[in-house]
């Protein structure tokens, strides 16, 4: 097997094991029955009222699923949030356009948004350019989609996914309108505009567990469970770590640098 | 049949998943002497970035396609917005067009249609820039207005928030860092430009790092999901069929 594995990668591919095996030891474990208390995200509470509130007064519903294609995981965790939410505005009987940048996500996004009216039984209501192609270009994009908030005035909007400079500039343009704005991103740049101009926000891994959080089905929930596992056990070896680089520091004794040398080597960037 | 058509893509997902996680820890094979498995793992990883700019390519040909079917139907239907459709389709055809033919550079195919002086350029310079930048420079007057709502002090979180950004906008600019200079050396620490500096060290590089953790995990544990055939598929009814 010698020239198979990549100099100074082992320590990622240990901890990326570990991660796994936990996670996958949750999944299991809860579709085995197990039950899992997963906290309630308020982000999530709040989908309810304002969809309902949004259809009351008449008013669409908008979703965004970030600014990237379907190769980076924070859309399909947007895409993920969109079956639960179209479902919710279809049972409600309003009006819920996603505009796109990019093909496959429009593509994707439509035929989640049919299936959800269909699965309402509000096949009638549903018109194929509520999901719609603006541009690949983000302004452009932003242009069009600002331009459509201030003619429309949607109730909602939510902003799920990644962006860059657009998330202020969607974000703004709903407030503007009086429309709830519930977004979540996992783009740590753009998260504290986010949560400046949006009413709720689901901060980083959020994102990622809207979408099994909403759904509720077990295997999905027990991977929240190993996520939180595994977040438990990455504080643990950050205290641990702390401890022992500040011992080898302090006392200069050889245990102590060897544990320290050895938290090194396994945690490093490959 | 329906299980069929379920069932093949989730296999083809979990392959390719599993080869590329395989590839990015398998050494680089270098030279004709490597084993086989490295070998056939890096050309595996090359030509899956190569199919999906393959599928990009068509996917575009979709948007463009549906772009232009969603303006013409909207002109059709003579609504409100019909005028903006109209000026959207004009210009995606006159660019096409320009782009397509190549005008004012240099022609054949193998002419770079970004040419200095080709008429593609001179849209991009003339019209495309100045669009971005005026859109851009929006973004000012939005982080003036979502700041001042941010930094309301109605509640300790907020306050401090307010607190910190003073700190930090203070630290950056020349005439804040004489507000302080007058403390003295030993109790330097205190001056508003190191309190600055320490705020965007030590808190806030401990909360991106515990979000970075944390969205890490989140990646991971929906990359597990999919892979394992446990994440739904979000084209899929709510019973999953």
């Amino acid at each position: 097997m010698s020239g198979w594995f990549a100099p100074g990668t082992w320590n990622i591919a240990l901890v990326g094991a570990f991660v796994c095996a936990v996670i996958v030891f949750s999944v299991i474990r809860s579709r085995r029955g197990a039950m899992v208390a997963v906290r309630p995200l308020p982000p999530l509470l709040a989908l309810d009222r304002a969809v309902a509130d949004a259809v009351a007064g008449g008013r669409p519903v908008y979703f965004v699923a970030g600014s990237q294609d379907l190769d980076n995981m924070q859309t399909v965790a947007a895409l993920a949030v969109l079956r639960p939410l179209a479902r919710k505005v279809a049972e409600a009987g309003g009006r819920l356009f996603v505009p796109t940048n990019r093909s496959l996500v429009m593509d994707n996004a439509r035929e989640i948004c049919r299936r959800a009216y269909l699965d309402a039984g509000r096949a009638d209501l549903w018109r194929d350019d509520w999901v719609a192609y603006i541009s690949d270009d983000h302004l452009g994009f932003v242009a069009r989609v600002d331009g459509l908030i201030a003619r429309e005035r949607p109730g909602l909007c939510v902003l799920m996914g990644f962006f860059a400079s657009e998330s202020l500039l969607l974000a703004e343009g709903g407030h503007h309108v009086g429309a709830v704005q519930i977004a979540g991103t996992a783009s740590a740049v753009q998260l504290p505009f986010l949560v400046a101009s949006c009413d709720h926000v689901l901060l980083g891994e959020e994102l990622f567990a809207a979408g099994a959080s909403l759904e509720g089905d077990a295997a999905r929930l027990g991977s929240l469970r190993g996520q939180d596992l595994c977040k438990l056990a990455a504080a643990a070896c950050l205290v641990a770590g702390s401890l022992v680089a500040t011992l080898a520091d302090v006392t200069g004794a050889q245990p102590w640098l060897f544990l320290r040398d050895a938290f090194l080597n396994v945690f490093r960037a490959g | 049949m329906s299980g069929v058509k379920q069932r093949v893509p989730q296999i083809i997902l979990t392959v390719v998943a599993l080869l590329l996680i395989a590839s990015a820890f398998v050494a680089r094979p270098e030279g004709g002497s490597a084993p086989l498995g490295p070998r056939l793992l890096a050309i595996a990883d090359q030509e899956f970035a190569t199919w999906f700019s393959i599928l990009a390519v068509f996917a575009f040909l979709m948007g463009g396609l549906n772009l232009v079917a969603t303006h013409l139907a909207k002109i059709r239907e003579r609504g409100p917005d019909r005028f903006y459709s109209l000026v959207t389709l004009v210009s995606f055809l006159v660019v096409l067009v320009i782009g397509t033919a190549k005008l004012g550079g240099p022609p054949g195919l193998q002419g770079d249609v970004t040419a200095p002086g080709s008429w593609l350029t001179a849209v991009f310079d003339a019209v495309l820039s100045p669009l971005h930048a005026t859109l851009y420079s929006l973004l000012a007057f939005y982080i003036a207005s979502a700041s001042y709502r941010a930094f309301r002090a109605r509640s300790l979180e907020s306050s401090l928030l307010l607190g910190s950004a003073l700190v930090v906008l203070l630290g950056r600019i020349p005439a804040g860092r004489h507000l302080t200079a007058w403390i003295p050396e030993p109790l330097a620490f205190l001056r508003v430009e190191e309190l600055s500096l320490w705020i965007l060290r030590v808190p806030n590089t401990a909360g991106q790092r515990a979000l970075m953790i944390g969205i890490a995990l989140g990646v991971i544990a929906l990359a597990v999901r999919m892979i394992a055939g446990v994440e739904k598929d979000p084209r899929s009814g709510g019973d999953g069929s």
